[in-house]
């Protein structure tokens, strides 16, 4: 199934430049293991230990995919899934 | 160097102010490439923690959806710090993911006294910049006072 994936900036050395990749999957989890096939490195900036990165945003269809399961997420045919920088930090 | 109008110093201070003692947090927007922070946008603490902010996500897609539209950056990413100084902490450097971006810091610890700093953050690495305030960009950087600017 093919979904189209928006990639942020801070990403773009990993898709040779490309704004918007196509992939694969019917989860979350099955679409980022695609694109790792195809841009390598890319998981392991979305992935750490098994669950979505905390650095990270992913919104399916503009849903945010933290209340839609995070990686068991459902992804349709036709998706857009979108990544974005999380904007986070703090005194500690 | 971040050169910043006053009008958009204010407007980060007085949010900073405004949320003590929660984090405040925002972005300027400016044209992509152009360096210049125009279009101030406060942002919803997610966290509304006194010590923590993050962006509200979906507040965060919308902004940088319009940002998208309109060919813009974002300029500055700025947000407060409420009992220490306006130095950017380790996590601040860990989230730290726009190396274009000028991470600007408010410190709210004195009600009195205004702090604000800024820095870039590339590859884990905070370099302090010295922060310019104009009044307008039209006249920034054009050398001597009776030399027109042309643009």
């Amino acid at each position: 199934m093919a979904v189209t994936v928006s990639i942020p900036t801070i990403l773009r050395n990993l898709t040779g430049g490309q704004k918007s990749v196509e992939a694969a999957g019917g989860t979350l989890a099955e679409v980022i293991d695609d694109l790792e096939s195809r841009h390598a490195g890319l998981k392991g900036k979305l992935v750490k230990d098994g669950s979505l990165h905390r650095f990270v945003n992913v919104y399916v269809n503009d849903e945010d995919v933290r209340f839609q399961g995070g990686l068991e997420a459902k992804v349709a045919e036709g998706a857009d899934v979108t990544i974005l920088p999380a904007v986070a930090g703090g005194m500690r | 160097m971040l050169v910043i109008r006053r009008d958009l110093v204010d407007a980060m201070v007085a949010h900073a102010r405004r949320d003590h003692p929660d984090e405040a947090c925002g972005v300027i927007a400016g044209p992509e490439g152009s360096d210049r922070p125009e279009r101030f946008v406060p942002m919803t603490n997610a966290e509304r923690s006194p010590t923590f902010y993050r962006f509200d996500s979906m507040e965060q897609l919308r902004v940088w959806r319009e940002m998208d539209r309109a060919g813009e950056a974002p300029v500055v990413i700025y947000h407060s710090h409420t009992a220490t100084e306006a130095y950017p902490s380790r996590t601040d450097v860990s989230y730290a993911s726009e190396p274009d971006a000028h991470y600007v810091l408010v410190s709210t610890r004195d009600p009195h006294e205004q702090e604000l700093r800024s820095y870039r953050i590339v590859d884990g690495v905070v370099t302090e910049e010295p922060v310019e305030v104009v009044e307008s960009y039209m006249f920034a950087h054009t050398g001597a006072d009776d030399v027109p600017d042309c643009r």
